[in-house]
């Protein structure tokens, strides 16, 4: 498999009932994601899109073995359900909903601790667009159209973003193994490292694209991992070159507060570690051309 | 969200924070009235903005009289203060607090953050308070402390002893600067805060604890749960565009370009920003109308941006998922005829029903100027916005 979801990776949805729930949820199924059913506490037993609701998390693990779910649970309650997933059994969470408290997220990183690593979910997210192995699998917000199967891995922070770079790349003919959207936060469930490992490991990627911005540390900390242990080439861009100083541009995490988070910064920590960039956001699909002629030839 | 330093010092006192004593002004009249009620023969008249240094913008008289109370409250009310962090419009001052003197024997540094590295509050701490914590990292680095809190237990007694001890205080000051850190850190937890500051913290000559001035910040994402801070908001320290644009549930940032920009998503909007930029030409603001956005919100959104008087041309850049290409096409078409679109217009769309915006913007017959990638609406905004600005001058 690509990384993370594959088409046999079994998936439900936590807010299944809602409106936003119910709208992704066909359009994952559409796409060709094993959807085996969702919770909504207090509509257990009944059959919403032609699959059974679940009133607790566990109770849907217990019948239907889903390894995945994916989050569209509003602000206020998002955190809870992150942690009921992590303590059903879950391996994979993908939290799309925005405007979770930052303490909560605190919480909710604190809690997943208590698991021993192997055990542990993976969370994506949350405000995010998700994932998705194209040809296989969707648990996002995506339009899936827009994305070519092939053997570049994406992540980035932003939806549109990656949107745009995936079509870009589309363009040239060139496809992607797995998209993964991080999210905009300043606390998330998985970092750019944290997925820059999978992909190194990953038999069916031979490039990874990483869409960065301004704020935080977590872009500079991959530049550094991909430096000493990455062997596959990394292509980023990050965007922000137009930010000022502290002010949130949209994401809650995408606001410099400190030496190195600024877009002209993370340039230059990313070209000293080696890290082809992309130069203007209009240039993703050439230069992973480039980058990708280029590895070939010295293979 | 920010708060005013008189704010926070209410919250902070009912925490077991010691604040000077000190009352709220809006006139002269009651700024003078308030050295009755002080006490004493000092005060500071502070003005309350939401920035920091106000001190070297002139935000802050020390006075000896009544009278001169009333005459710094004079001058200071109505004005714009300007500092490095307001921008140069500068922020206008409608209250003053003012306050006793305090004997200052030495000036601390206590702030609590939140750590993006370890994912937790962390508090920083320093004996050379006073100036600004950037310059406290440059020159006196060694005198810097930090603990992290673990979120699942609260911060706990002894981490604020060793910061006490830390910064060298003698051991009748122990317990009260715990008392003041242990306090600060309930505050930020039960408020939701995102940044807290007191800078300075002055150990008194008499040997008292005080926070001399107090700055805070507050997550937005976590309002729903805090209507006490929301009612602390003052909208006269916003830019009013952004006031208009948030009220109506868009998120975003005034800069100072002509080019305006309307776009879905926070970082294609921030790499449309950039992409303008290298095309040689300056955005106006930062805008993004989220996803599923309606002709209605589509339309609103160059309210918003027509709000700002410098904007001479309008980018809409949309890459749409959860959007749709025809929804938004129908709201430019609305938002020139109903809100008036006076300035050159260039839109990119792509994504969900693409052909169908397309077509509707192709058969409006309103002037709208079509891209189809990223680079080429960003080149045709430049280049529409140089043609307009000579048009300008040449009229």
């Amino acid at each position: 498999m690509a990384i993370l979801l594959n088409r046999s990776t079994r998936v439900i949805v936590q807010g299944f009932t809602g409106k936003i729930g119910s709208f992704h949820a066909e359009d994952m199924k559409r796409y060709g994601t094993r959807l085996v059913g969702g919770v909504t506490p207090g509509k257990g037993g009944q059959t919403h899109l032609g699959l059974p609701v679940f009133n607790t998390v566990k109770g849907a693990v217990r019948e239907t073995r889903a390894e995945a779910s994916i989050v569209f649970v509003p602000p206020p309650f998002a955190a809870d359900s992150i942690m009921e997933a992590a303590d059903a059994g879950i391996k994979l969470c993908v939290c799309i909903t925005d405007g979770i408290p930052s303490q909560d997220m605190m919480q909710v990183k604190r809690y997943m601790r208590r698991y021993r690593f192997e055990d542990r979910m993976r969370l994506i997210g949350p405000n995010c667009a998700g994932v998705i192995t194209p040809g296989q699998a969707l648990m996002g917000i995506m339009p899936g159209s827009i994305y070519l199967p092939g053997r570049v891995g994406i992540v980035g922070r932003s939806g549109t973003l990656g949107y745009e770079a995936a079509s870009q790349m589309k363009a040239l003919g060139i496809g992607v193994s797995t998209s993964v959207g991080i999210g905009g936060d300043p606390i998330n469930g998985s970092s750019f490292k944290d997925i820059l490992q999978l992909f190194e490991r990953d038999d069916e990627t031979d490039a990874v694209v990483m869409i960065g911005e301004i704020g935080g540390p977590q872009e500079a900390e991959a530049a550094i991992w991909a430096r000493d242990n990455m062997r596959k080439p990394l292509i980023a861009y990050i965007a922000g070159l137009s930010a000022p100083k502290g002010r949130r541009m949209g994401h809650a995490g995408a606001i410099i507060s400190a030496f190195g988070e600024s877009a002209q910064e993370k340039v230059e920590i990313l070209k000293d570690a080696g890290v082809v960039i992309v130069p203007t956001p209009a240039s993703f699909g050439e230069v992973v051309a480039e980058t990708l002629a280029r590895t070939k030839k010295a293979a | 969200m920010d708060i005013h330093e008189y704010q926070a010092k209410e919250l902070l006192a009912r925490h077991g924070v010691h604040v000077p004593r000190g009352g709220l002004a809006y006139s002269p009249e009651q700024a003078a009235y308030r050295t009755r009620e002080i006490g004493g023969d000092k005060w500071v008249v502070k003005a309350q903005i939401h920035s920091g240094a106000r001190g070297k913008a002139g935000g802050i008289k020390l006075c000896g009289s009544d009278k001169e109370v009333s005459d710094a409250a004079e001058a200071l009310l109505g004005r714009r203060l300007v500092t490095h962090q307001t921008g140069p419009r500068g922020k206008l001052v409608s209250r003053l607090y003012v306050e006793e003197t305090v004997n200052i024997a030495q000036e601390l540094y206590l702030g609590f953050v939140l750590d993006r590295k370890e994912e937790r509050v962390m508090i920083v701490a320093s004996a050379a308070g006073g100036m600004e914590i950037e310059e406290i990292a440059e020159k006196q680095s060694d005198s810097i402390i930090r603990a992290t809190v673990d979120p699942g237990v609260g911060m706990q007694g002894f981490q604020a002893r060793e910061i006490a001890f830390g910064l060298g205080l003698e051991s009748n000051l122990i317990g009260k600067a715990t008392e003041t850190i242990m306090g600060c850190y309930q505050v930020f937890r039960d408020y939701d805060a995102s940044m807290l500051e007191i800078n300075p913290l002055v150990v008194t000559r008499d040997g008292n604890l005080v926070a001399l001035d107090a700055k805070m910040s507050f997550d937005e994402n976590a309002l729903f749960r805090r209507p006490e801070i929301s009612e602390l908001r003052d909208k006269s320290q916003e830019d009013p565009r952004e006031t208009f644009a948030s009220d109506r549930g868009l998120s975003y940032v005034g800069l100072d370009g002509n080019i305006g920009c309307i776009i879905n998503g926070a970082g294609l909007a921030m790499a449309t920003m950039d992409m303008i930029k290298i095309a040689g030409g300056e955005p106006a603001n930062f805008l993004d109308i989220g996803g599923g956005a309606s002709p209605e919100r589509v339309a609103k959104s160059f309210r918003a941006v027509l709000g700002d008087r410098q904007v001479e041309t309008i980018l809409v850049n949309i890459f749409a998922g959860i959007n749709r290409c025809d929804w938004v096409a129908e709201g430019v078409i609305k938002a020139i005829r109903e809100v008036g679109v006076d300035v050159p217009l260039v839109v990119r769309l792509s994504g969900t029903k693409v052909e169908e915006g397309r077509k509707i913007l192709a058969e409006s017959g309103e002037k709208v100027i079509v891209a189809d990638t990223l680079a080429e609406a960003a080149e045709k905004a430049v280049a529409a916005w140089r043609e307009a600005a000579k048009n300008k001058k040449a009229a």
